[in-house]
């Protein structure tokens, strides 16, 4: 049952929320400044309260059912964040206050920032960045200006392979870079002669996911690392698949300058429909001078009896500001929680069974669907959703009917490079049972693809609305509500 | 697929025909195909502008991908189909036909040799 | 600890993939770094873990327990109880970004809810589904008018009365640009925004000012739009959404862009974030429009539904010719802005920024009364002024704090010819009571 919008549900001089009556003298309103109507919606508390939980109702969400989508770490989103972070002592205090009032919030961000640089094995970390790819931006901005800091001005290109996430060109360009693709070897690795090829004094850096997007880890991670800065370039490590890696490696050990965290994906803090993420930056220590500003720093040591007085610093070369005020600030409250009740042991655990979880998957669907790389994957991996002797039926059609037996479908159509791609991720939080139904019913649907495609290309059936037209609406391009009349 | 003889193509997918000295530019019926219903044509190129080749002459996006049209040969541009963005879905229907995004006047008619015959193109739709 | 794997159950799977123990699966990484060490606390347990934050916490002073004047971007509204229960509910919170529109409907019908909601309360055409916050769609706008121009112009003018924060992260944002150039710095912070106008030329791309301006006044910039547009510039302004409650809207005078931070919106202070960048424009600019855009359609049936449209434009398509790098947005503050919007409605909007208005008036004027004191209100202001103290801000401020308050911010930390004066926010939250007195304890520090 489709639900009406706000404007549909509004009634002239309908109240949904009083104020107080204006308890001081009235000074007059400016003259001339004043607008003319406010076309609002117009509902009661009780209308509004059912009109968005209907709406809840329509949604599918990592509460109510299993989301392997590849790269975007689906894990179960504690509901204990969601309390700490209201905390009033949290919540309820500004980020201009005086440093003196607010030293829970500044020891709490100090901590965290400490706790990702030794999860990656960085020298320093900034909390600003917003999301992933401000978090890469950020990344990018700093490899610039080291560049330019040494008096290296021709190093305009960032190398980045045919794998990597839309974000990692689009970034590039945005920083004044030119991109050059790297390609894939047949084991799935970066490939080491089309590096090498590429790699001269023009290139500033090499941007690589590890795992990459096909759910594997590179097998010469060290090696390539070690050529990017013979040639005097540094390596951005995505870490949108920091999953897998958790207690088992650590990035900066590896030899990356400069990485991302996704506090969304990596450290449990909810997607919320699309944001808010957070996008910490950890960088090596010949990075740190360069980290944008503020960065929590201690102003005032402190000593048995007190403790040290924390506060914002200015980095020597910081590159600027991100965005305004400290960064996502309720983000960093759940992941701090999170970290908390892991610890390191914990934290292993976390990719431990995540790497397992994908690997049980593949185990059970490679006799079904073509997996491009016969190898173990991390925590997640890519097949084709494409089979031979149902030629008409794609990796789309698949994902619609997997809608029918309430599953989310995978990632589908990425990475570029695998045809008919879908990737998928279960993360450590699904168990056995659940993988196993996973397995099961796709094992169907491939049954279905050769007995009765038509159920496929017409999927889905079960949800609250079937396919909808997508060329209508980038045509039509209908991006506000019908306002009725009445308003 | 259709592949008119008569004209010239890239390996990016563009068209060329020639009358005198003038080349009209489109994209191909294999271009349409890939990119499905197109949604939206903008010529980004006007009337006088002088280009080189490789230029970027108009962007063109459907629901799921979105290209730039490269101009084959340089030149100066002196017509812009200005009713083609009112009427993006002529792409799919009549690509060699009322598709036609820009006329330019060539500065060099020998850059056609480099160009593909249709069945030097066929072959590349193919690979 | 949240994963549920039992010890028979991990031994069932290992055997099913055909390896012998878990390290095999770890094979690829290099043996020497494997398993590091790290030094992190052991894991707490839930009750443990709470208790934790609690003390951190506690350790802070809170715009609760103070009566809270301080604003600078960032302002102490109510949230109704109505905002929080929607946005904890599993449905919203744990859902991802709405690509398969068949279930996702809640979150794509909400967003595009939003997006009429936004463009009517700035009377704009059209508006995205949110970016970061304030200043990165500020950023965001001079991008945009970048790439509409196609890198010919290269002048962005920016108000000197513009949030510094939101200049720094311009600045920022177009470092990477060939030869842009920012003007507009050195022209006084509190002058007169026809002075802008001077600043336009033909390689004008666009004008950026703010309203409410960072010092709280008002003006109508229906001219200033005009010339600009008479040089063929773009014009953005910066807007305090709960000012448009009550205010002439930008889309009023003309403005191409609107953006804006929506923290006001029923969002909680948090220390800062996470908050919600406005961004809206008109109809013609819609395919120049960074970040995700939610469109009404039909299913098969016939019936109306909601998808992500025009996507071409975004990052994962067009890469690196994308114009923005943008992913994730702030969906979830979107959703908790517009329940706000929804539930105050047409009369409950007006009635918030009219108290604003009317508490920050009167506290003006019982603040010109005091000695030493003097508001600077050569403009008509909304619910900020600025104060030169007789004392530095920092002193009143320590005075105040001592006193249950937190005071306004100190202009001196931007504006060094503005040291000694503070800006001072009103809303909704602030009693007669505190404004008067607030006034005592003013008094108090200038007696010495």
């Amino acid at each position: 049952m489709a639900e009406a919008t706000i404007y549909e549900i509004s009634s002239k001089d309908r109240k949904g929320f009083r104020f107080p009556a204006c308890d001081v003298p009235e000074t007059p309103l400016p003259a001339g400044l004043l607008r003319d109507d406010l076309p609002m919606p117009e509902v009661s508390e009780l209308d509004v309260i059912r009109h968005f939980t209907n709406l809840s109702h329509l949604n599918y969400s990592i509460d109510s059912g299993y989301y392997p989508l590849g790269s975007c770490t689906m894990k179960y989103n504690p509901k204990i964040n969601e309390e700490v972070a209201r905390l009033p002592g949290f919540a309820f205090t500004h980020p201009l206050q005086p440093i003196e009032t607010v030293q829970g919030n500044l020891a709490m961000m100090y901590e965290l920032q400490l706790w990702l640089a030794e999860i990656c094995g960085m020298a320093g970390v900034t909390l600003q960045p917003a999301a992933g790819a401000q978090g890469e931006y950020t990344g990018v901005l700093i490899i610039r200006a080291y560049h330019q800091s040494r008096g290296d001005l021709k190093r305009n290109k960032i190398l980045i392979p045919d794998s990597a996430h839309g974000t990692n060109p689009a970034t590039s360009a945005m920083s004044g870079f030119e991109v050059l693709g790297i390609a894939t070897d047949s084991k799935g690795n970066v490939d080491l002669e089309s590096l090498k090829a590429s790699l001269d004094d023009t290139v500033a850096g090499l941007m690589l996911t590890n795992p990459n997007t096909l759910g594997l880890f590179d097998q010469n991670v060290e090696e390539v690392v070690r050529l990017v800065h013979e040639a005097g370039g540094l390596v951005y490590g995505d870490g949108a698949n920091l999953n897998a890696l958790l207690g088992i490696v650590r990035p900066g050990d590896l030899g990356f300058d400069i990485m991302h965290f996704n506090l969304h994906k990596t450290f449990s803090t909810p997607h919320g429909g699309g944001g808010p993420g957070s996008g910490p930056v950890g960088v090596a220590k010949h990075l740190v001078e360069f980290l944008p500003f503020p960065v929590v720093g201690i102003i005032e040591e402190g000593d048995e009896e007190t403790p040290p007085l924390y506060g914002f610093v200015k980095p020597e070369k910081t590159i600027g500001r991100m965005k305004s005020f400290h960064g996502q600030f309720g983000m960093m409250v759940r992941a701090y929680n999170y970290i908390s009740m892991h610890g390191p042991d914990g934290l292993r655990d976390i990719a431990e069974n995540a790497v397992l979880n994908a690997n049980y998957l593949l185990a059970r669907l490679r006799s079904t669907f073509h997996v491009p790389y016969d190898r173990i994957c991390m925590h997640e991996f890519v097949m084709e959703g494409h089979l031979d002797d149902a030629p008409d039926v794609h990796a789309l059609d698949i994902a619609k009917r997997l809608m029918d037996y309430d599953f989310h479908p995978p990632t589908n159509y990425f990475p570029l490079i695998v045809h008919e791609a879908l990737m998928i991720e279960p993360t450590e939080t699904e168990n056995k049972q659940t993988l196993d139904r996973f397995a099961d019913v796709l094992i169907k649907i491939a049954d279905e693809a050769r007995k009765t495609p038509e159920l496929l290309h017409s999927a889905p059936h079960k949800t609250p609305i079937g396919r909808l037209d997508e060329v209508r609406a980038a045509k039509e391009l209908v991006l506000c509500c019908w306002l009725p009349e009445k308003i | 697929m259709n592949i008119p003889s008569n004209l010239k193509y890239t390996n990016t997918d563009e068209w060329v025909s020639v009358d005198g000295n003038v080349a009209t530019i489109g994209v191909t019926d294999h271009a349409q195909e890939q990119l499905s219903d197109v949604v939206f044509v903008e010529i980004t190129v006007s009337v006088g502008d002088k280009l080189a080749k490789k230029a970027t002459i108009a962007t063109v996006e459907s629901v799921k991908a979105a290209a730039d049209v490269n101009l084959p040969v340089s030149g100066k541009v002196v017509a812009v189909n200005e009713d083609l963005p009112q009427t993006p879905e002529l792409v799919n229907t009549d690509p060699y036909g009322k598709a036609w995004m820009i006329k330019v006047e060539m500065d060099n008619p020998a850059e056609l040799d480099g160009l593909m015959d249709a069945a030097g193109y066929e072959k590349h739709t193919r690979e | 600890m949240f994963t549920p794997h039992t010890d028979a159950e991990r031994e069932e799977m290992l055997r099913v993939i055909g390896v012998r123990k878990l390290d095999d699966l770890f094979a690829d990484v290099p043996i020497a770094k494997r398993y590091p060490k790290l030094d992190l606390p052991p894991a707490l347990t839930e009750i443990e873990a709470r208790l934790q934050m609690e003390e951190f916490a506690f350790g802070n002073n809170t715009a609760q327990e103070r009566a809270c004047f301080l604003g600078a971007g960032a302002y102490y509204h109510y949230t109704p109880a109505a905002v929080d229960a929607i946005i904890r509910r599993g449905e919203f919170l744990t859902a991802y970004t709405p690509y398969q529109p068949e279930v996702s409907q809640g979150t794509l019908q909400a967003i595009f809810e939003y997006q009429s909601l936004i463009a009517n309360l700035t009377g704009m055409d059209v508006s995205n589904a949110s970016h970061y916050d304030g200043a990165t769609a500020t950023a965001e706008a001079a991008v945009m008018a970048y790439h509409h121009f196609r890198g010919k112009r290269t002048r962005i003018i920016l108000s000197p009365s513009l949030n510094p924060q939101y200049r720094e992260v311009v600045k920022t944002y177009m470092g990477g640009y060939e030869g842009i150039e920012l003007a507009g710095e050195n022209l006084d912070p509190l002058g007169n925004p026809d002075d802008l106008t001077a600043l336009l030329n033909d390689n004008t791309a666009l004008l950026i000012v703010q309203y409410p301006d960072f010092f709280g006044r008002i003006y109508d910039f229906t001219t200033v739009i005009e010339k600009a547009h008479q040089f063929g510039a773009l014009v953005a302004v910066a807007v305090n959404p709960m000012a448009m409650g009550l205010l002439k809207t930008p889309g009023a005078m003309g403005a191409d862009i609107a953006v804006g931070e929506g923290q006001s919106l029923g969002l909680p202070l948090s220390f800062g974030g996470p908050y919600l960048g406005i961004f809206a424009t008109k109809k013609e600019y819609v395919r120049k429009i960074a970040g995700r855009l939610v469109g009404e359609t039909a299913d098969t049936e016939g019936r109306r539904g909601y998808v992500l449209t025009l996507t071409a434009r975004e990052q994962h398509i067009r890469r690196e010719k994308a114009t923005s790098n943008i992913c994730t947005n702030q969906g979830l503050m979107a959703l908790a802005a517009t329940v706000y919007m929804s539930l105050l409605g047409k009369n409950g909007l007006k009635e918030v920024a009219t108290l604003c208005y009317q508490k920050a008036h009167y506290a003006a004027d019982q603040i010109s009364k005091l000695d030493g004191y003097e508001v600077l209100a050569t403009a008509p202001f909304f619910h900020e002024f600025v104060v030169k103290c007789p004392q530095s801000v920092e002193e009143t401020n320590m005075h105040l704090l001592a006193n249950g308050f937190l005071g306004g911010y100190d202009l001196g930390n931007d504006y060094p010819a503005l040291s000694g004066h503070m800006l001072i926010a009103v809303t909704e939250m602030v009693s007669k009571e505190d404004i008067d007195d607030l006034c005592e304890a003013l008094k108090e520090v200038n007696n010495g």
